[in-house]
């Protein structure tokens, strides 16, 4: 279905990424959609997007005022980068184009592994444009660097593939937002590379609030060097069928890494979480904390793989997983997947999955707030956990917005 | 202000209120005293709509509205406050955005403007320092991690804060040591005035030391069996519950 989209891709392309893009079809053409016969995908049914025939999208006029100069944003509009739109880069880091990427820069499709992953194949067959960020070596950049996908479907539905890779140097500390929305049904099938050099400090959350009728899939996969420091905050509230996967690998001693995670689902939302943490090195810390709110008939999922390799001595790993259930009709699967290969390790995992409490809705009622507010102001309290951690106040004032309303 | 005429209460099919008749005029306090299991606590629920209790007859009237009809976020927008035995702690909510959800919510109901943030603020700031409250606990989630002690004074300070007319102190002293209950007690007392009336619900007579009340109610197997004066606390203190019930059997 996807591979007809191919030879008209081409036409437009740059020629430059065409060698990984034919070796991404290769390996698609082998890697089939999976299905819920596959472990990784048993309580996710793709068929809906399996079923639709996408297009490649039309170009969107870059319109809307330019990017205020105190802020660092990157707009792509259709899968495509919108210069005119985005901010200017400072000179102290680097920042633009895939297609006019550095050729100092050979990472693009060295991080996410094209023969792993159906999904991630499918996107590398259409790299092109797409952004990088590098930050050099002890650059600490205080503005967060946001980069904005914007995607809608005039006629047909149509699949965006983007594409980030992001480097961050020795020493380096920056704060990366990914930000995805749009308009009626689409395809976003995102991939975002990255990696850190020893003591790279990297911030890193995601807003999704696709259409309630999009499909969005995202592979974010992370390689750690010794010592670095890694946090992601992935708050899902929007598409139809979701699939968020992170992938982290400590590639050098004494590195952390917290990987937390929000998602909202109502009406027949279906939200997918899938990580994994490989340690591969000793000495490293995972911290993981992913908080599910699912009303109507929603459904979410939660997978949660760490791996603990032989030689991972001193491994300190923690998986936690809380599901707040607003309605009888909501369902969530989950399923902490440990494989531990080391001795002296630390690993702890846990799920809960809860209601709203009585006691508590009659105090907030007690107080004069009514039943639904209370309802709302108890489901922000549970979402709070992973919110206050956010260290972005505006994305903190707008996920409270969100919820409370 | 509130008329109780034969309440009568079940909690899971087992009758707890048997004909309750009590009269409360502003500016008044009543302390309601009583064995354990006497009915003291589910009167303060069935009063602020605790779903838990089904009224099977009688009828409650707070100045003329049925109140029975009301669900409990009105009869907190009519100015009803319970401070609670057990206060519940709401991790991820801090103490101050939980006020002005309330305070803005009952003027809300009550046809007023919300307070924005800053004269929320003041408002706050204020009573805080009225009630020698430590502005640190705003930040802090609601009742979580407070002690014993300072889980009632935030009680007593939401009182405070959003002026009620009729407060129910349900044994808001128990489980404090005697300092925490003094500071407690002094908190109530500055918010007596002669448009607010309270009940105080206790077990033990030591907490109306400091809450000096105009009336005392004796409850026992759901019914109101004696009212007296303040003096009424005393002699329960000396002779405890014992005699009134055995009166009770005898009359």
């Amino acid at each position: 279905m996807f591979t007809k989209l191919f030879a008209p891709f081409d036409r437009d392309a740059t020629p430059r990424y065409r060698a990984l893009r034919e070796e991404a079809r290769a390996r698609f053409a082998t890697l089939p959609l999976p299905t819920v016969r596959s472990e990784d995908w048993r309580f996710t049914n793709i068929a809906p997007l399996a079923e639709t025939s996408f297009e490649l999208p039309n170009a969107l006029m870059e319109s809307g005022p330019a990017a205020p100069k105190n802020k660092l944003q990157f707009h792509f509009l259709n899968g495509r980068f919108a210069p005119a739109i985005s901010s200017p880069v400072p000179s102290s880091i680097s920042i633009g184009s895939l297609a006019n990427a550095p050729s100092s820069l050979p990472l693009v499709g060295k991080i996410a592994d094209v023969r792993a992953n159906a999904f991630t194949a499918l996107n590398a067959s259409f790299v092109a444009d797409g952004l990088y960020v590098t930050i050099p070596d002890d650059v600490i950049l205080e503005t967060p660097i946001e980069i904005i996908h914007y995607a809608r479907s005039d006629e047909k539905p149509v699949v965006i593939q983007p594409r980030t890779l992001i480097v961050i140097g020795k020493n380096a500390r920056a704060t990366v937002v990914e930000r995805y929305f749009g308009g009626q049904t689409y395809f976003t099938n995102a991939v975002t590379e990255i990696t850190l050099s020893d003591y790279g400090v990297l911030d890193h959350v995601k807003v999704q609030e696709e259409s309630v009728s999009a499909y969005h899939i995202a592979n974010t996969q992370v390689v750690m060097a010794a010592k670095s420091n890694f946090t992601t905050h992935y708050l899902s509230l929007g598409g139809a069928l979701v699939r968020n996967e992170v992938r982290v690998r400590f590639d050098g001693e004494h590195a952390e890494a917290t990987v937390n995670g929000l998602y909202l689902a109502d009406g027949k939302q279906h939200m997918d979480n899938f990580t994994v943490i490989d340690h591969a090195q000793p000495n490293c810390a995972s911290h993981e904390l992913y908080k599910g709110i699912l009303d109507g008939k929603s459904h979410g999922v939660f997978n949660g793989k760490i791996f603990v390799r032989k030689d991972a001595q001193k491994t300190d790993a923690k998986q936690t997983n809380k599901v707040l259930l607003l309605s009888d009709d909501a369902t969530i699967n989950t399923k902490p997947q440990l494989e531990i290969f080391a001795d002296d390790v630390k690993c702890t995992h846990g799920a809960t999955i809860g209601q709203l409490d009585a006691t508590q809705l009659f105090y907030l009622q007690s107080r004069g707030i009514p039943l639904e507010p209370a309802r709302r102001l108890l489901t922000f309290a549970f979402a709070n956990d992973i919110v206050n951690r956010v260290k972005i106040e505006a994305i903190r004032a707008e996920m409270e917005t969100r919820i409370v309303r | 202000m509130l008329t109780i005429r034969n309440l009568h209460a079940k909690v899971a099919d087992k009758d707890i209120l048997r004909g309750i008749n009590l009269t409360v005029k502003s500016g008044e306090v009543h302390a309601i005293m009583g064995p354990n299991g006497s009915g003291k606590s589910t009167l303060a629920g069935v009063l602020t709509g605790k779903d838990a209790f089904e009224v099977t007859e009688g009828e409650v009237l707070f100045e003329g509205k049925n109140l029975l009809d009301m669900k409990p976020e009105e009869r907190a927008g009519e100015g009803i406050f319970l401070a609670f035995q057990y206060p519940v702690e709401i991790p991820g909510v801090t103490n101050n955005y939980f006020l002005r959800a309330s305070v803005n919510s009952v003027r809300k109901y009550r046809g007023e403007p919300e307070l924005d943030a800053a004269a929320f603020l003041k408002l706050v700031k204020a009573k805080a320092k009225v009630l020698h409250m430590p502005e640190d606990l705003l930040k802090r989630a609601v009742n979580e991690g407070f002690s014993g002690g300072e889980k009632k004074r935030n009680e007593i300070f939401q009182m405070a804060v959003l002026e009620p007319k009729l407060c129910i102190l349900d044994e808001t002293d128990s489980g404090l040591d005697i300092d925490a209950m003094k500071a407690v007690a002094e908190g109530v007392n500055a918010l007596r005035s002669k448009d607010r009336a309270m009940i105080v619900i206790t077990h033990y007579q030591r907490l109306l030391d400091h809450i000096v009340p105009d009336f005392v109610h004796v409850l026992s197997e759901g019914r109101i069996v004696k009212t007296g004066g303040k003096g009424l606390a005393l002699e329960l203190e000396a002779h405890g519950y014992d005699p009134i019930k055995a009166g009770m059997a005898t009359v």
